[in-house]
């Protein structure tokens, strides 16, 4: 079996009081694009800056294709990094940035001028190699500091939230470039991020932080529709979690549940149930139009708020502000939660 | 080097305490190494018959400093000479940094930024001969006073004992004026900031409910600027008491802790009186320097 | 009663202003006018005459050379050994905490801090204990000492500035701990070490009280012109060597403000 490009085998990372990673396991393929994804302080980012070298872990030890590398400077390991201020060297001209890993290393000039220009051609900056970083814009800068990471050929590239500085279209742009450039050169993406969108969209497989620790795990398909906790529920896709006594009245189990809102219809407070049904009651709070899908806050009888998303069909306007409403799922949406603390 | 490199990268310890310790040897035996030294050269004494130092602790030394009244006289004359300077020059800083912050345009500001600035990028000793000339008997300010016609005002401020002298150039009132001058960027530089500080929406309030603006600033400004007053005014103390150049060139009869230190130490040998002396200034500083923590100026700087 | 803009300054208040900063550059335009003056008395006022005269007498004096000589060796040593000591602390200092750290800079405070007087017969106090003979190396040593705060200043505020992803990049790139020094901080420091050492060059150059204490025979050129300002004859020329070294003074240090701003900019 080969070896994991990347493994965590109990790794702790501590601040003083503040355990900024506690006892993180993770293994991640050679080949994979992986997201970390989490709220800010959750220790996605330190788990990344771990794998680069930039941290020492307090306890525990960090793998590289299977070689202990936990004592290693980053510039001894086999990992390169696209940094959120995309950390370009305002000294140095932009062919001069891409080069430096090349120049380091002992290349002679001519070798590496001609080098970096193959990087910078790579992401349609050649005409750009004389210029300064402080003459480009945020996405140019973006993908000199990539073309900069890649030219060593890494087998892992780790990229700390590299498209938060972009603008929308600019992101979404740069989501699919990237996704396309991890598939062309089949190295490992390592994907630092707080938006799950991102994450769902671009990753193989996501783990989700949360106070230092990994909740859960998986593919983003068994992310979204089988979130095992809480948070996880939330914080991907924002769906409803239901806990206590409302809980127990609507399924009739102790534990806590979550229900998607687009998985929530809307219904006259009479209307019989349609199958196998959860259903309660409640008055409309809000409305947000979002084109397709529109978003209901529907408050309950219990003081919750559910959310539900529902597709324009035009039979909704007969729910106005403040209208009584039936909220009603199908029993199989509901998604069993684990019975911990209410993050 | 890259396997020292990263010798020195898993030691982060290790690799500070190398950096650090040239430096900190250097201060250890040069500089903390003098102080000792002086230190110890003040509990010695020095022998009235043979003018030999005495290498026996007494505190005889110090005796002298603190009780012999002429001795007492110099320590009084610095220290009040520091006040009065300090007092002055809050005076004349409240004024112009106040113009400065409050009035000036951005424009106009960074000018009198630069102004009060460039003063202090000259030569001190140019500055101190400088006001030598100036206040000379036949110097620029007898001329315009006397073009003026305030000659015999002058003349008759001149005769007052304690700060007058023969001429401005040698009298306490001079050395006033010059010490005034020198310091002056020193006190203007901190409370300008201070007063930057202060935001323009509390004096709009203050005028708003009712206050002119001289109320206004005596009760709203003034307290909140006191930080910067109080930096300041720890250069001006401190300056002035530890000055000994200026007394010499442009001074009265009378002697100031710094000259008696060089006096002590040159001719006459007398180190452990000299380093009796310069503990004074050191003791009244920290003392000072506590009073002024205490009105916020370690915040203000 | 004329309505005025409530924050409008009074008339009196901008002559006051305006007046304080002439007063503060008067004497230095003073000693300019009076390098020129005819007269023998040089404070004499208005000056009857302006000649060159006086620069030639004075370019002529050997002594004023001597003394010339001694102050630009001496500033360039100090400067030297504060930028080495300087540049080693702000390494050391730029990140992280450890306990003594306030201590140090305290430390490398004080020469400045305290009075010049204090530190000048403290120097003393050693050289003689030491038994020294005080010199050049004694006069160079008493500089070094503080002027190291003034390197020390500008570099560590430097080196705070920079971003840590900037070393951090270098490294993950493959360059050593030295090859980072070499193709990152140093050149981005550059400027701030200039600064610091020509603010230490006036500032060693300019010093009197400390090198009273430490100069035993030598004499600098401020110690040159302060013991001419004891004796009453040939003033004029005291003038000239006045505004020599103002401009040797102030040149560096208008040029480390500039590099400064620059850098920060």
């Amino acid at each position: 079996m080969t070896a994991a490009a990347i493994e965590f085998r109990d790794v702790s990372r501590v601040y003083g009081e503040v355990r900024a990673v506690d006892r993180v396991s993770l293994t991640v393929q050679a080949g994979e694009f992986f997201a970390m994804l989490g709220p800010s302080g959750s220790g996605k980012t330190t788990c990344l800056r771990l794998i680069a070298g930039f941290e020492t872990p307090d306890s525990g030890s960090m793998l590289l294709d299977g070689r202990d590398v936990t004592d290693e400077p980053p510039y001894a390991r086999a990992v390169n990094t696209v940094f959120q201020d995309y950390a370009l060297f305002p000294h140095m001209s932009v062919l001069e940035n891409v080069a430096y890993g090349p120049r380091v290393r002992g290349q002679r000039k001519e070798a590496w001028r001609k080098r970096a220009l193959e990087m910078l051609e790579l992401v349609q900056l050649g005409a750009y190699a004389e210029r300064r970083p402080a003459q480009l814009s945020g996405g140019q800068r973006q993908r000199v500091s990539l073309a900069r990471a890649l030219i060593n050929q890494p087998p892992v590239l780790l990229l700390d939230e590299p498209l938060g500085a972009l603008d929308l279209k600019l992101r979404e742009e740069m989501q699919i470039e990237l996704k396309n450039l991890q598939r062309r050169l089949g190295i490992t993406f390592v994907f630092v991020t707080h938006d799950q969108g991102e994450a769902l969209s671009m990753a193989d497989r996501v783990a989700v932080f949360n106070h230092g620790r990994i909740e859960q795990l998986d593919t983003p398909r068994v992310l979204y529709t089988r979130p095992t906790t809480a948070f996880v529920a939330r914080f991907v896709g924002s769906a409803n979690v239901v806990t206590g006594e409302l809980a127990r009245r609507l399924s009739g189990r102790a534990e806590p549940f979550a229900v998607r809102a687009e998985n929530i219809r809307l219904r006259a407070p009479a209307a019989a149930a349609n199958g196998d049904t959860m259903s309660c009651l409640g008055d409309v709070a809000d409305v947000q139009y979002h084109g397709a899908l529109s978003r209901w806050q529907v408050r309950l009888e219990s003081g919750e708020v559910f959310a539900a998303a529902v597709p324009d069909t035009g039979t909704n306007g007969d729910f106005r502000i403040g209208a009584r409403v039936r909220l009603e799922w199908a029993r199989g949406d509901a998604v069993p939660l684990a019975a911990t603390e209410p993050s | 080097m890259t396997t020292l490199s990263t010798f020195l990268y898993r030691r982060p310890t290790l690799y500070v305490a190398l950096l650090l310790i040239p430096p900190l040897l250097w201060f250890g035996t040069v500089y903390l190494g003098s102080l000792f030294t002086l230190l110890a050269q003040s509990i010695y004494s020095i022998d009235e018959f043979t003018a030999k130092i005495v290498y026996e602790p007494t505190l005889a030394t110090y005796k002298q400093v603190v009780t012999q009244r002429a001795n007492v006289d110099i320590i009084l004359r610095t220290l009040s000479m520091a006040i009065a300077v300090t007092i002055a020059c809050a005076a004349i800083a409240l004024p112009i940094a106040n113009y400065m912050v409050r009035y000036a345009s951005p424009r106009t500001r960074a000018l009198f930024y630069v102004g009060v600035m460039l003063p202090m990028w000259m030569s001190y000793l140019v500055k101190v001969y400088a006001w030598r000339l100036i206040l000379a008997k036949q110097g620029i300010l007898s001329w315009l006073l006397d073009t003026v016609g305030l000659g015999a005002a002058l003349d008759a401020v001149l005769r007052i004992p304690g700060i007058g002298g023969p001429s401005l150039s040698s009298s306490y009132l001079g050395m006033f004026i010059v010490f005034v001058y020198m310091w002056l960027p020193f006190m203007i530089l901190p409370l300008a900031a201070a007063l930057e500080k202060v935001p323009e929406s509390l004096l709009q309030a203050s005028a708003d409910l009712g206050a002119r603006p001289a109320q206004t600033f005596r009760t709203v400004t003034l307290p909140l600027a006191l930080p910067g007053l109080a930096a300041g005014s720890v250069f001006t103390f401190s300056l002035t008491l530890g000055d000994y150049i200026i007394p010499s060139v442009v001074g009265a009869p009378g002697y100031f802790i710094g000259m008696m230190v060089y006096q002590q130490q040159g001719t006459a040998g007398n180190i452990p009186l000299a380093a009796a002396f310069s503990v004074v200034p050191i003791v009244l500083i920290m003392i000072y320097l506590t009073l002024a923590k205490r009105a916020g100026a370690f915040d203000a700087l | 009663m004329r309505f005025r803009r409530w924050n409008q300054p009074s008339l009196g208040a901008r002559l006051a202003a305006y007046a304080v900063l002439a007063f503060m550059h008067l004497p230095v335009l003073v000693i300019i006018l009076y390098a020129f003056t005819t007269a023998d008395r040089t404070y004499e006022f208005p000056p009857p005459g302006l000649t060159l005269h006086w620069f030639a007498a004075a370019f002529a004096r050997a002594d004023i050379w001597e003394a010339m000589r001694l102050s630009l060796s001496v500033a360039a040593v100090a400067t030297l050994l504060a930028i080495v000591l300087g540049s080693l602390t702000a390494l050391g200092m730029a990140r992280g905490t450890f306990r003594g750290k306030e201590s140090i800079t305290v430390l490398l405070v004080l020469p400045i801090a305290l009075p010049g007087i204090i530190t000048g017969i403290a120097l003393l106090a050693a050289i003689k204990s030491a038994r020294i003979d005080p010199g050049f190396w004694t006069i160079v040593a008493g500089h070094a000492t503080f002027c190291v705060v003034i390197v020390y200043n500008n570099v560590v505020a430097r080196l705070r500035r920079m971003p840590h992803s900037w070393i951090e990049a270098s490294m993950d790139l493959g360059a050593d701990g030295w090859q980072t020094f070499r193709y990152i901080v140093l050149p981005q420091s550059a400027s701030a070490l200039l600064a610091g050492g020509m603010l230490a060059f006036a500032l060693s150059f300019d010093e009197i009280i400390v090198t009273l204490f430490t100069a035993g025979h030598e004499r600098t050129l401020p110690i040159w012109f302060f013991n001419e300002l004891f004796r009453p004859r040939e003033r004029p020329i005291t003038n000239v060597v006045a505004v020599v070294v103002m401009i040797v003074t102030f040149i560096p240090i208008l040029l480390a403000y500039r590099l400064t701003r620059r850098g920060s900019a």
